[in-house]
């Protein structure tokens, strides 16, 4: 089970950030997660929007390069000691994480973890023995 | 085709008796209504009795850029200026630009020449020929424009920019044949991407590139992306603009020099020392028959060599590989002498990537660097920083493996690096700011 996120290369330029959340306030589209992620030269934001492919359409018009990928959504408890589990998994089952990022929903009983694996079938199998809830695509964006 | 099947493929003996009675009427015309070039060669103990064969031009002195600027405007044109037709100027970059007059006659040999090069593409009176060559002071428009209408094809003179005119135009004329710098061709391809129009619905079939210096594997994507075949041309204003030599279609595989109306030498591009036919350095031209603006031997700055061997095309003028290099594009960069395009040639061979870039050189202390911008396409983004700065890494480990430099490579967002509609500007140099 995978969410579908968008990624976008920024150049390390002023004001890029801003160009980006504005073409999306201009379309109304709503941010779910975000994370930044930079090297000197260059940064990749991604993000779980409201609306993927339109977010990605409306950026692209814009002159961002945008590519959709695929992560995985582990809902966990809001409480201390839950990323701890879920990373114990992670170990146990030698999952490789590219990146990972978090969010706790709004009604703040439960928190949402992004995953980039390099092999997400096995990591979906590991967290689903272990327990642990797999969001859909359509859970996520409607959070 | 052969537009000038006499001339273009008449045996070397006879193409040698030719130059040498034309070049020896050259010298004596230019020594007798120049003064400066009369001056020169009395400097240099040389008059025009001494030569008595080709090899001869040797002893007459070299003309330059310098020589042009110094006589600025008109003191090299050997007709009084009722007798000019037409004056083309080339933008001065650094100085005064340099000006070069036409006679009627001069007109139309141009016209022929140009007619050779456009039919050595294949192009012929049936087809319809979009002329984005910038019209002006520049000689590529006007040069191209009268050589496809001698030719008998329908010409578009449509001059360079407004690209997506150029691409609705190609539609609604079904232009066959485009005439444009090959940066420019590439802005055009990228131009119908966005606007989603297929290449292979359009009847362009062959593209006629020059006046700027562009590597092999820019060919290669200029032809699979607009589905043409791309042929090179060769041309400079001081010898006549386009038409000084063309690639075949048969071969595209060096451009044959119009031999009988200009004379080529190769020389030394430090000492100007002539070198043996085959030899790379430094390209000269002696124009053999031009009427108002003649030049003796005139150095090019353009890199190149002769090629002896006949083509299978038929032409039995010496050919000139693509020239890639210019003495004065050349970067010497830690030591090491580095052309723009041979940076473009690995930037295309690597797969994914944009066929632009820029580079930019500064000076850090007394030792200089060399920062090559390249575009982040859809194709070879990725959500994971590793994957992207292994592409940064596999462009510098190309470039690293080609010149022995390693260059920063700077990843940047696509449509940054400023798109030509004319000659590209590829290098900028900060280190003499
Ligand atoms: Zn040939």
């Amino acid at each position: 089970m995978q969410v579908r996120q968008i990624a976008i290369f920024l150049e390390n330029r002023s004001g890029r950030l801003a160009d980006i959340t504005h073409t999306l306030a201009k379309n109304a589209i709503n941010i779910r997660a975000l994370s930044l992620a930079d090297t000197a030269d260059f940064g990749i934001l991604r993000m779980v929007v409201s609306d993927t492919d339109r977010a990605a359409k409306a950026l692209k018009e814009d002159g961002f390069t945008v590519g959709i990928t695929e992560v995985t959504a582990v809902e966990v408890p809001d409480k201390p000691g839950s990323l701890d589990a879920i990373l114990q998994v992670v170990n146990q089952s030698r999952l490789n994480v590219e990146y990972m990022y978090a969010f706790t929903k709004q009604s703040g009983e439960t928190g949402l973890l992004l995953f980039r694996f390099d092999n997400p079938k096995t990591a979906c199998r590991a967290f689903a023995e272990a327990g642990f809830k797999l969001l859909s695509d359509e859970e996520v964006h409607q959070l | 085709m052969i537009w000038n099947e006499e001339n273009e493929t008449r045996p070397r003996e006879e193409l040698e008796v030719i130059q040498l009675q034309r070049l020896q009427a050259q010298v004596a015309r230019v020594y007798a209504t120049v003064p400066y070039y009369r001056q020169k060669m009395d400097e240099a103990g040389v008059s025009p009795g001494d030569i008595r064969k080709i090899s001869d031009i040797r002893r007459l002195p070299f003309t330059t850029k310098e020589d042009l600027r110094q006589n600025y405007p008109f003191g090299l044109f050997t007709v009084p200026m009722e007798r000019i037709v037409r004056i083309h100027a080339s933008s001065g970059t650094t100085g005064k630009p340099t000006v070069v007059g036409y006679t009627k006659r001069d007109l139309k040999l141009w016209a022929e020449l140009m007619s050779r090069t456009l039919s050595a593409a294949g192009v012929t009176s049936r087809d319809i020929v979009q002329n984005a060559y910038g019209y002006g002071l520049f000689t590529g428009g006007l040069g191209a424009h009268y050589g496809a209408e001698n030719l008998g094809c329908a010409v578009i003179p449509i001059s360079g920019g407004n690209t997506k005119r150029q691409i609705q135009i190609m539609q609604d004329f079904g232009t066959t044949v485009l005439l444009s710098t090959p940066s420019y061709a590439l802005n055009i391809a990228d131009t119908m991407a966005d606007l989603g129009v297929d290449p292979a619905s359009l009847k362009l079939r062959v593209g006629v590139f020059g006046a700027e210096p562009w590597s092999e594997n820019m060919r290669s994507e200029i032809e699979n992306r607009l589905k043409i075949k791309a042929i090179d041309i060769y041309g400079l204003s001081e010898i006549i603009g386009p038409g000084v030599a063309a690639e075949c279609l048969e071969e595209q595989r060096g451009l044959h020099i119009m031999e009988d109306h200009f004379l080529p030498e190769i020389v030394h591009r430090d000492t100007f020392e002539p070198l043996a036919v085959g030899e790379e350095g430094e390209l000269v031209f002696t124009t053999l028959t031009k009427e108002a603006f003649p030049v003796i031997r005139y150095r090019t700055k353009d890199i190149a060599r002769l090629i002896p061997e006949v083509c299978t095309c038929g032409r039995t003028f010496y050919r000139m590989p693509k020239v890639t290099g210019r003495t004065d594009d050349m970067m010497i960069i830690r030591g090491v002498n580095v052309f723009p395009s041979q940076i473009e040639e690995v930037i295309m061979g690597v797969e994914g990537v944009e066929p632009h870039y820029q580079i930019i050189v500064t000076r850090q202390g007394s030792l200089d660097n060399i920062e090559v911008q390249v575009e982040v396409s859809e194709e070879v983004f990725s959500d994971q920083i590793k994957n992207l700065e292994n592409l940064s890494k596999r462009v510098q480990g190309s470039i690293k493996d080609l010149l022995g430099i390693t260059c920063k490579i700077s990843l940047v967002e696509p449509k940054t690096i400023q798109r030509s509609e004319g000659k590209a500007q590829r290098v900028i140099d900060r280190r003499k700011i």
